[in-house]
């Protein structure tokens, strides 16, 4: 096969549907690597990734942290408490510092929107983005699309709306980038204080009400109401929240036939989502985070594979 | 980049002949089919594997296990290669604990897929004995290995490529000798 077209992977709008496949197919095969007895492979001898961290994460930390060491890079963690950013280093001063002693891939979460992009065009490293302010999180949207791809086989004509805080979100709009470039139809569905206006010149669809985007849709990806980045003033209170957009049993119920539903994590359980919906079957939450060790496998695999020629 | 079959080596007839003598050469070394399991290398050496397996059982009786293998994260030219291989199914349904495994794969040269391959098969578990079958050797090794059953040998040139050609995927069964120009 040709060499994978990307050096980074900043976000899901620069890359096609054919990329995105080919993510997926490699994280398929990732997957059985998970389910041997000894699960790693010496793929990656060598390669030193760096992991920083500039926000809090749990999940994404942790899964680029084991994808890493299944495929045997080293792997070197840094997290912002108790760095020298608190004696007031520049982000690529610090960034600069560390690729000068030799890495090669940088994994980075920042709250600002485009530091990634902002570093790709500063330092030689290979860069991926787990997160950049409200902008994108690639690396969610691809494991939600394997896991959605897993369940119905194709995303062609799939319909799926994404509920809650979209304007916080970054899994948001990498969702949107990535289920319309696979075919799906994608929207939005929150109070309208949470959905920014320009939303609609993605091609997606809006609704304000929870009970609509039950009744025309197949998927559900609940987002987590992101408590931390909320402005007062932009709903009520959480029980009004929970009471009008909250996914519940006997919301769902209404439904014709159950849906498959999704939530990036950390839930906030008995606030967009109940206990009992989360726990269900046709929730896929627990299935998204094993794929998403699988999906950090492909994407590490590919751009290091296609480092060498660039 | 233009392709010239210079010779057929093995026909369709010839290639059926050649997969019964290495099923009972198989059969022969391990005196039975007790403990013994073939596991073949993708892509064509899966095929190869299942073919093989059918004509011992037919021999010997009894169930062949099989199981299929991708060397790819185990490949030494990960960070060389120009193309970019994909990575395929490893799916080996047993354990390989103290068994007799025998690897296939369609053409033995530099040895180095054999090398990944052993690899590959020494973390999933500690096989009793690995033999290695193939269906053409052309030479060329960079790696110690040497096969224990071999289909044909075929004497090359570096610029000549041996292409196994099978019922499965490419519609017929044949080994061709091909000369590569660059």
């Amino acid at each position: 096969m040709n060499p994978f077209p990307h050096k980074h992977l900043l976000g899901l709008e620069d890359y096609t549907a054919s990329d995105i496949t080919r993510i997926l197919d490699t994280a398929e095969s990732m997957r059985e690597v998970l389910d041997r007895p000894i699960r790693k492979v010496p793929t990656l001898r060598g390669i030193t990734v760096v992991n920083l961290f500039f926000e809090s994460s749990t999940r994404t930390r942790i899964s680029f942290e084991l994808a890493e060491k299944r495929l045997s890079a080293d792997t070197v963690n840094f997290s912002s408490t108790g760095s020298s950013l608190s004696k007031g280093e520049s982000l690529l001063d610090t960034v600069q510092n560390i690729e000068a002693m030799k890495t090669d891939v940088v994994v980075m979460r920042h709250r600002s929107p485009g530091a990634p992009h902002f570093l790709s065009k500063h330092i030689s490293s290979v860069i991926i983005n787990a997160g950049d302010g409200a902008h994108e999180h690639p690396t969610q949207a691809l494991l939600d699309i394997l896991t959605l791809r897993q369940k119905f086989g194709d995303l062609k004509g799939l319909r799926v709306t994404i509920v809650g805080d979209i304007a916080h979100s970054r899994v948001a709009l990498s969702n949107i980038y990535g289920l319309k470039k696979m075919g799906a139809h994608v929207k939005l569905c929150g109070p309208a204080t949470l959905i920014p206006r320009a939303a609609e010149t993605l091609g997606v669809d809006i609704t304000h009400s929870i009970e609509e985007a039950i009744a025309d849709s197949d998927v559900l990806n609940v987002l987590r109401l992101q408590l931390e980045r909320q402005e007062a003033g932009l709903f009520p209170s959480l029980r009004e929240y929970q009471k009008y957009f909250g996914l519940t049993r006997t919301r769902l119920e209404k439904a014709d036939k159950p849906l498959t539903i999704l939530h990036p994590g950390p839930i906030n359980r008995g606030v967009e989502i109940t206990s009992d919906v989360a726990d269900s079957e046709h929730a896929l939450i627990l299935n998204q985070v094993t794929n998403g060790v699988a999906v950090r496998m492909a994407v590490l695999y590919l751009l290091c594979g296609a480092k060498q020629e660039s | 980049m233009t392709d010239k079959i210079k010779s057929v080596i093995v026909d369709a007839q010839g290639f059926e002949r050649t997969l019964t003598r290495l099923a009972h050469e198989i059969i022969e070394r391990n005196r039975g089919t007790k403990d013994l399991a073939l596991i073949g290398m993708q892509t064509r050496g899966v095929f190869l594997a299942t073919r093989l397996a059918k004509q011992i059982e037919k021999i010997e009786g009894g169930d062949i296990p099989l199981g299929t293998l991708d060397v790819t994260l185990y490949r030494d030219d990960f960070r060389t290669r120009l193309k970019q291989p994909k990575v395929q199914v490893t799916d080996i349904p047993f354990d390989i604990y103290d068994i007799n495994l025998v690897l296939v794969d369609d053409v033995l040269y530099t040895g180095r897929t054999v090398r990944a391959a052993m690899d590959a098969l020494m973390d999933l578990n500690r096989p009793h004995r690995i033999q290695l079958a193939v269906l053409v050797d052309r030479g060329h090794r960079e790696m110690p290995i040497r096969p224990d059953f071999v289909g044909k040998n075929v004497p090359t040139s570096i610029n000549e490529e041996v292409r196994v050609r099978m019922q499965e995927i490419d519609g017929e069964d044949a080994v061709l000798l091909v000369e590569v120009s660059p």
